[in-house]
């Protein structure tokens, strides 16, 4: 795990610092990558990756949303995508298990390999493929149902329990991993949404785990949640990654930087940089990322 | 500085000067709100209280005691007491004789027949079903209560003065003696009208119920019902949640949100094409009545159901179909039973809706003189406010009465039928 992780970044410090190295850079004459170059630069591919994208254009109707993305999901590993509103990130990330499909006139196109199979081609069913890319929403959204039921809905509809004995400890389980047992071990057949926010957050994370997913996508987790609910979240993230693949797009760089391997940086829907989460934000290659990261603009 | 204060000395001004006009216009607005809610109530209590004050007094209905003797000589001479005899003899003829018996001084032709007209001539089948009860009544002398004629219910009831003339009233004045005998004897009472809610349609005020209205109303209703809930559900779930949005279904959005709009004369007259004449379905039955408010109220539960649909939030179906469940699962085991309260306080008006419908069951001959009552979907039989429809126009005085009782028990089903619609939202509401 990268020093990032251990030590959080100061951001008034590093802005600073960013102040600094772009003097000391302009005055050596390695500038970055300039404001008009849109290619991606850093390491967007990996070696054996857990999803590979190639390519990815998104269009909503006649706006084009996301723009040849190539980009690597390596293998457990959370992976920050950060960027300024509708920059396509949460499309981007969306496009991971066809999450698009419900919105009328959005085109995809490019290539998504998920374990040998491209999840972008139609014929596809996207059934299996949700079981195995979870996802985890901005709001928190249970069922209106009871604790149990919002976990165990999805392992009975993909027939993963034999009888309610395995239901039950995946439902345990499920629980024990979101970080959420020990709240609620004595109420499980109350409602979900009776909960506070932090813990319907943990909640809709056991429930995507309870199906056993590869990958789970976090489309800005915690923007609803107070400070405390979010610091457990992260923490829980640092732990699932054993686990799981995480995609985490988040409107926070103290999280990204917290809590990610490696960050992508995306701008008016290009992916504009790319790399480990250290080199992102202690070293920017690209001007509009150092830009960012520094506060000048987004 | 000195500017800026100044500023906000004329900016709190200007807030000032125009706050009493804001206020007088909030103020205007709501008396308008409460004087029109004034108004509506007023209307509703002047209706209700119009329709109490007439129809109260049919729950009701004068009773005459008379002294039968059930004369075995007459009614079953072989002693076999079987039905076919019992149930033809002559019933009206105990009764006069009974009359005559109680006003021996009566004997020109012309009195007789007054006398008999004190006593409806449903006297007869009130003996008779008492004797088909209990044959063991005949050779015995009893006393019975009867019901009395329209006009003597009139009579006692007060709507039929006695100061008026006798050339302009219904009851000679001979008549009108006889009933002070009776009612000195303490033989002529007001009873509990059972009949109006146990008996169909009488050309007699005195013998007509709604019992069969109510029967048809309730068939008419079931097919309704059964039809109309799940194919309405069905379609608002496909169309929302299944079906592309395109110009086609843009097309039939248009059509169905029109067809909720159309005079209900012409499903009446679809009705009678397509059911009657058509698939020759019986005609005045409550199956082709069902069918024909299907039509009616499919365009209502539709519109509600698809509004209730809509109302679920989208974020319930991306949790479902985020772990995987498909379409169906997602609508079925989600969407459905978040939606479903609305859709059914939807359902529920359009069924209130189809209750009070009269003019389509016009044209499929559910506004016929029924008097059996109906005890299937195939046979003729009358809905209540076609009864109201009815009793209304007929020319008795005593009828007036009975439709405002009939429109009471229409106006207590419809407030049943919204009151359950209210009960089953709160019981299903669920937050989220």
């Amino acid at each position: 795990m990268s020093t990032v992780l251990e030590k959080p970044l100061n951001f008034s410090s590093e802005r600073r610092r960013g102040e600094r190295r772009k003097h000391a850079r302009a005055a050596a004459s390695s500038a970055t990558v300039p404001r008009e170059d849109r290619q991606t630069v850093g390491a967007a591919v990996v070696e054996n990756p857990r999803i590979r994208c190639t390519d990815i254009n998104v269009h909503y109707g006649s706006k084009h949303a996301v723009k040849n993305v190539t980009l690597d999901i390596g293998q457990h590993e959370v992976m920050a995508m950060i960027g300024p509103s509708g920059c396509g990130k949460s499309t981007f990330l969306r496009c991971l298990n066809r999450m698009n499909d419900t919105i009328d006139n959005c085109r995809i196109t490019g290539d998504i390999w998920l374990d040998g199979l491209n999840v972008n081609d139609r014929a596809i069913d996207v059934v299996p493929l949700r079981a195995k890319v979870g996802m985890v929403f901005q709001k928190p959204n249970p069922f209106p149902k009871s604790i149990y039921e919002n976990i165990a809905f999805g392992p009975r509809i993909h027939g993963l329990a034999r009888n309610k004995t395995d239901l039950d400890e995946i439902v345990v389980n499920s629980l024990q991993n979101a970080g959420l047992w020990q709240e609620v071990k004595d109420q499980l057949d109350q409602l979900g949404t009776s909960l506070s926010g932090g813990q319907q957050q943990r909640l809709c994370i056991a429930r995507a785990i309870a199906v056993n997913p590869e990958v789970i996508l976090m489309d800005e987790p915690c923007s609803a949640l107070d400070p405390i609910a979010t610091a457990v979240i992260e923490n829980l993230m640092s732990e699932l990654c054993a686990e799981y693949s995480i995609v985490i797009v988040t409107h926070s760089m103290q999280q990204a930087a917290r809590v990610s391997h490696r960050t992508a940086y995306f701008h008016l829907g290009d992916l504009i940089e790319v790399g480990t989460t250290e080199s992102v934000f202690m070293n920017p290659l690209h001007q509009l990322t150092e830009d960012y990261i520094t506060g000048r603009f987004g | 500085m000195n500017k800026q204060s100044n500023d906000k000395h004329a900016v709190a001004e200007r807030i000032n000067a125009g706050l009493a006009r804001r206020h007088a216009v909030e103020r205007l607005f709501r008396c308008t709100g409460l004087l029109a809610l004034l108004l509506g109530l007023t209307f509703l209590c002047a209706l209700f209280f119009s329709i109490i004050s007439k129809g109260y007094t049919a729950f009701q209905q004068t009773y005459i005691q008379l002294e039968i003797d059930f004369d075995e000589q007459k009614l079953d001479p072989a002693g076999e007491r079987i039905y076919e005899v019992l149930s033809t003899a002559d019933y009206g003829g105990l009764v006069k004789q009974s009359l005559r018996t109680a006003f021996p001084a009566v004997t020109s032709r012309q009195e007789q027949r007054l006398l008999y007209d004190l006593v409806s001539f449903g006297a007869a089948y009130h003996l008779r079903d008492r004797i088909l009860a209990d044959p063991a009544l005949i050779g015995q002398i009893s006393r019975v209560w009867v019901p009395a004629s329209d006009d003597v219910d009139m009579l006692i009831k007060g709507y039929i003065k006695r100061d008026v003339p006798e050339a302009e009233r219904r009851l000679r004045d001979v008549q009108l003696a006889w009933l002070d005998t009776l009612e000195t004897e303490a033989r002529l009472s007001l009873q509990f009208n059972t009949a109006f809610f146990t008996s169909g349609d009488s050309r007699e005020p005195e013998l007509a119920g709604i019992w069969g209205a109510l029967m048809g109303s309730i068939l008419t209703l079931a097919v309704t019902l059964a039809l109309s809930f799940p194919i309405g559900v069905a379609t608002a779930v496909y169309l929302e949640e299944f079906a592309p949005r395109n110009r086609w279904s843009d097309l039939i959005e248009v059509n169905i949100n029109n067809l909720a709009a159309v005079p209900s004369i012409v499903f009446g007259l679809l009705g009678l094409a397509v059911f009657i004449n058509f698939m020759s379905f019986p005609r005045s039955a409550p199956l082709v009545g069902g069918l024909v408010l299907t039509l009616m109220t499919l365009p209502t539960i539709i519109i509600a159901s698809r509004a209730a649909l809509r109302a679920v939030p989208p974020s319930i179906r991306e949790a479902a179909l985020g772990v995987g469940a498909s379409k169906m699962q997602t609508v079925f085991f989600h969407v459905l039973p978040l939606a479903l309260p609305g859709m059914l306080t939807g359902t529920i008006i359009g069924m209130a809706q189809a209750l009070g419908e009269t003019a389509p069951l016009l044209m499929i001959g559910m506004v016929a003189f029924i008097v059996d009552i109906p005890s299937s979907i195939f046979e003729p039989a009358t809905v209540l406010p076609v009864q109201i429809f009815l009793w209304a126009d007929s020319p008795e005085r005593a009828f007036i009465e009975r439709t405002s009782a009939a429109i009471m028990v229409l106006l207590g089903f419809l407030i049943a039928m919204n009151a359950l619609a209210v009960i089953l939202r709160k019981k299903l509401e669920r937050r989220w």
